[in-house]
């Protein structure tokens, strides 16, 4: 009964994230792959992928901040990023990883910083809503394990 | 999805050294009805394919134990720290027991010169990430093309037929160029989806 509403709210989430390109068709192939045998697997990935984004951008953070920078170990970061933001259909923020990574390969530090900027704000903004979409879920669980 | 009770499960060992992807090819195998193993480098792949890192000093002599697991196929993604996926490839290839068994192998970066050398070197496909679903139908022609020959081979049992033969990659070949380093300076494309080589 309940769960209807926020089912309904799940949806709306979803589709304004693929309408605004936080999400693009990789997702709809995440969707597809979980069923009833994999219930949690859509949650598993996006776990994995907001810790693992988060580890990554505070190794490039502490790389930037260093008076010589190492730019082949930061786009070797930025590489990473970029495949799990890709497998995930993370679609902007593989965006601004591809922009992070001719910056990298010009050597450009005030370019980088600023594109580090760039990500994370994506990011944040990104982790924000699977946060909440994760939330909705576990409650639409809850409720429907209920009846 | 609908499977032929007599049909065999196909074990498939994926190696990546990204979570997230080992994750996710996991879960497109299994959804595929495949056995999986997964590891996250190549050394670990040879290891459970019982052929050492002649380069490990603790290396220990092969198990029989490891001889009894079968693998179907090898998927592995290129870029790994260590030991590359083409580095894996030519191992597999070099060896006399595990040289039959095939390599798919799976990059996010589209770059011809790289897919050009691995299908040379004897790969039977090269997926470019994200990997889906469309993809991985692809594998079981592969599997079934190396089982029959080794029925052929062997004594007489029921098996699947080939509904369809893959061709290995010919003609065209551009002037292979030396990418072994996989941070490279290429300017990396956003792919919408995913090119498979046939």
């Amino acid at each position: 009964m309940a769960s209807t509403q926020i089912k309904a709210q799940l949806n709306d989430l979803l589709n304004s994230m693929f309408a605004m390109d936080f999400l693009d068709e990789q997702f709809k192939q995440l969707q597809m792959l979980e069923d009833g045998s994999c219930p949690g697997f859509i949650s598993e990935v996006i776990t994995i992928f907001c810790d693992d984004a988060e580890r990554i951008l505070s190794l490039i953070t502490e790389l930037l901040s260093k008076p010589v920078v190492d730019f082949e170990k930061v786009d070797a970061y930025v590489h990473q990023l970029k495949g799990s933001s890709s497998s995930v259909g993370a679609k902007r923020v593989a965006l601004v990883c591809i922009k992070f990574r001719n910056v990298c390969q010009e050597n450009d530090k005030e370019g980088c910083m600023a594109t580090l900027y760039e990500i994370r704000r994506e990011f944040d903004e990104l982790n924000k809503k699977f946060r909440t979409m994760l939330q909705l879920e576990q409650q639409i669980q809850a409720l429907d394990s209920k009846r | 999805m609908a499977a032929v009770a007599t049909q065999p499960q196909f074990h498939v060992l994926a190696v990546d050294d990204s979570v997230l992807d080992r994750k996710l090819i996991e879960r497109l195998l299994k959804t595929s009805s495949y056995q999986v193993t997964t590891v996250d480098s190549g050394s670990k792949a040879l290891e459970f394919l019982g052929l050492q890192d002649e380069n490990r000093e603790d290396a220990v002599s092969v198990s029989s134990h490891n001889q009894e697991v079968e693998v179907n196929l090898i998927i592995t993604d290129y870029c790994m720290p260590g030991m590359t996926g083409y580095d894996l490839l030519k191992k597999v290839k070099e060896s006399t027991s595990l040289r039959d068994i095939p390599v798919v192998i799976m990059s996010s970066e589209n770059i011809p010169s790289r897919i050009n050398r691995c299908m040379e070197e004897g790969a039977d496909e090269f997926f470019l990430k994200p990997v889906q679903l469309s993809d991985v139908s692809r594998l079981k022609p592969h599997i079934l093309k190396k089982s029959t020959k080794c029925q052929d081979q062997n004594q007489n049992k029921s098996g699947t037929t080939i509904s369809s033969v893959t061709n290995n990659l010919s003609g065209n070949k551009r002037k292979a160029a030396d990418d072994g380093i996989c941070s490279e300076r290429i300017r990396p494309r956003y792919s919408g989806g995913p090119v498979t080589i046939v």
